[in-house]
């Protein structure tokens, strides 16, 4: 659908309430310029997957999960400007529906390469229909309403995992049964590597959908909502309707983005998707710059490389053990809070923001030279 | 009958905390038209303060002074070092400032304090007296319900009666004309902050010992029961605050002795949709136009 809307070219720019970052008028087709940039960007994947070792692979792997969920999160926020607290329940709720469905899979004996599409899939209708009665909340309330009932949503689904111990197993949490890759790639073909190639795959699939989004009538009626609801109005836009969309879409991708995590750690539990996880989330995509995709993916990078970047500093030092253990699990909260305060205080538009407006000063310069 | 007297009185007892807290977050909101997201992480900072005190002295009493001078510190230097410089033409950025605050304020105890549970003592008996056969109240509720009445009424005469409390209502409520009258106005916004932050720290002080103990994340679901007690009262009536409070306190009472405490947090999650859905001004509110 968003596909489809966004092929046509961009030839009437609505002026007036969509107000979003518009940009000089491009030729040539938004959807085939996508298509190639993801094409380049399997492609690099690829490339560098046969380049690095397992575990980075894997690393790598996890990032492309995380970005799945920031993706999202940064169009509903940045772009529509509802603030959601509650990605990382939303994350759970794909984790969740993927972990059952490989195990009712693998219980009833039916094994094939294809099932764990399915189950992805099973994870995204099960998450959107999560995400539609939440964002059917979401869109009566404003501000710290929101912020306040989406708290509220990731403090409290994780603790159902306990009530409802008898399906979800409690804090034990679940394992994921996993297919090996394909004999077809041949017997030594490592794992982390076939990790990549799916949660890569899923992922730019979801960054290719929502790139067109962003850029098709759909993205303009969320910026406009997002910029003045009234005049949104005023301009024929169903309001409640554009917000519970944009909330659908973007549970969507958090729960594909939950369901890869989960098939990566071939295990779930309620601890990994705690309210610390939606915080986190949330800081990503405002440290990498709200409501712009590139922003996305430098917050996505910033969350699996921090607790690896406190690992080996904390690994420098040398401190008692009970110590150490304390610093490095809490010294990436601390440098995720006081990035994220600063960056509000001092850049609101984030590192894509601020590259943003270097490459523009570089640009600028380089014309006044030559002119 | 007397299971029915004993979770009313409980959850009396555990809604006043609730209230307590609740009062906090109005307070902000009334004078910076900011629901302070940190004010979980912040009372549970000036709590660990306390218990290192306590246990340096030996003294529950000069922990517990510690803990309200931290939290009253605490809030002036949120509100003079970051909320003053944040961007406040959309309501996301202080929010997100907030959760920043918490992240780093939980993370700052755990570097310190380590994540394990830490038995919190109570200054009183938590043993229930009982009276012709019945358990009612024990004397540490006794002191919950009167040091939150002492805040509620202090809180009361000092926006009612004194000339500050008039000064840091009209701050907040017509700023750039009470600084043409000389009101120092961001004064009157420190104060609110450090006010209070003062309060959410007496009521972590009073809930932590009859929760788990002391922990990092501590008041991450009392901080949402007490947000859903603002929002049942609506954001901007102390009034409301405390009767929210009550109430909430009341229902998590009633939830976990009639149907089990696992469902507590769904019945919070239950109970703001329900508010915010039906009535979002909150109970006590006007009814006023909204826009779109």
């Amino acid at each position: 659908m968003s596909a489809t809307s966004a092929a046509t070219p961009p030839r009437e720019r609505t002026t007036g309430v969509a107000g979003g970052p518009g940009g000089p008028r491009r030729r040539g087709s938004t959807l085939l310029r996508h298509l190639a940039v993801v094409a380049v960007a399997g492609l690099l994947l690829v490339g560098v997957s046969y380049a690095v070792e397992p575990f980075r692979n894997f690393q790598l792997a996890t990032v492309a999960a995380y970005l799945c969920a920031t993706a999202g999160l940064t169009v509903l926020t940045g772009l529509n400007g509802q603030l959601s607290l509650g990605h990382g329940a939303l994350m759970a709720t794909g984790a969740y529906t993927v972990a059952l469905c490989q195990n009712a899979f693998y219980d009833r004996g039916v094994t094939g390469g294809l099932l764990l599409l399915v189950s992805l899939a099973a994870a995204v209708v099960a998450t959107v229909a999560v995400g539609a009665v939440v964002g059917v909340a979401a869109a009566r309330l404003r501000g710290p309403y929101l912020a306040g009932v989406t708290l509220a949503v990731a403090v409290v689904v994780p603790a159902l995992t306990v009530t409802f111990d008898g399906v979800f197993n409690g804090e034990q949490g679940l394992s994921v049964p996993v297919e090996p890759p394909p004999l077809a790639l041949g017997v030594y073909f490592p794992y982390e590597r076939w990790q990549l190639w799916i949660a890569g795959a899923a992922t730019l699939l979801a960054l290719l959908l929502l790139a067109n989004l962003v850029r098709s009538r759909y993205g303009r009626t969320f910026r406009a909502v997002r910029d003045d609801e009234v005049a949104a109005r005023l301009a024929g836009i169903h309001v409640a309707r554009t917000q519970v969309l944009a909330f659908v879409v973007s549970a969507a991708t958090a729960g594909l983005g939950g369901a890869l995590l989960a098939v990566l750690a071939q295990s779930v539990s309620p601890g990994a998707f705690g309210l610390t996880l939606s915080l986190f989330l949330l800081m990503a995509v405002v440290i990498g710059g709200l409501g712009r995709l590139t922003g996305a993916v430098w917050g996505a990078v910033m969350l699996v490389a921090l607790p690896d970047l406190s690992h080996s500093v904390t690994e420098q030092l040398t401190l008692p053990a009970a110590a150490a253990q304390r610093l490095e699990g809490n010294l990436p909260l601390a440098i995720f809070g006081i990035t994220l305060v600063v960056v509000m205080l001092a850049a609101p538009g984030g590192v894509q923001g601020l590259l943003s407006r270097f490459g523009r000063a570089l640009l600028a310069r380089w014309r006044v030279g030559r002119s | 009958m007397d299971r029915f007297v004993f979770l009313t009185l409980d959850g009396l007892s555990r809604g006043a905390v609730y209230a307590a807290f609740a009062l906090a977050l109005v307070l902000i909101w009334r004078a910076a038209r900011v629901v302070n997201f940190a004010q979980g992480a912040m009372a549970v900072a000036a709590a660990y303060v306390a218990y290192s005190v306590a246990s340096a002295t030996g003294s529950y009493w000069l922990g517990f002074v510690v803990a309200l001078a931290t939290g009253l510190l605490l809030g002036a230097i949120v509100d003079r070092a970051v909320m003053r410089y944040v961007d406040h033409t959309s309501p996301l950025n202080p929010v997100i400032v907030a959760l920043g605050l918490v992240l780093l304020i939980q993370a700052v105890l755990g570097m310190i304090y380590g994540s394990e549970f830490r038995p919190a003592e109570a200054p009183f008996s938590r043993g229930a007296f009982t009276v012709g056969g019945l358990a009612v109240l024990s004397p540490y509720d006794l002191f919950v319900f009167g040091a939150v009445a002492v805040v509620v009424c202090a809180l009361a005469w000092i926006f009612a009666r004194t000339a500050v409390g008039l000064r840091m209502r009209a701050a907040a409520f017509a700023p750039e004309v009470s600084r043409l009258l000389g009101v120092n106005v961001g004064g009157m916004l420190t104060l609110g902050w450090a006010l209070a932050s003062g309060v959410g720290a007496l009521a972590a002080m009073l809930v932590i010992p009859t929760e788990l103990g002391l922990h990092p994340h501590a008041m991450d679901l009392v901080f949402v029961s007490a947000f859903t007690a603002a929002v049942v009262g609506g954001l901007d009536s102390p009034p409301g605050a405390v009767v929210g409070g009550l109430v909430v306190g009341l229902l998590l009472s009633y939830v976990s002795g009639y149907a089990g405490s696992d469902l507590t947090p769904l019945a919070v999650l239950v109970l703001l949709l329900a508010v915010l859905l039906v009535r979002p001004g909150g109970l006590f509110a006007p009814v006023a136009a909204r826009r779109v």
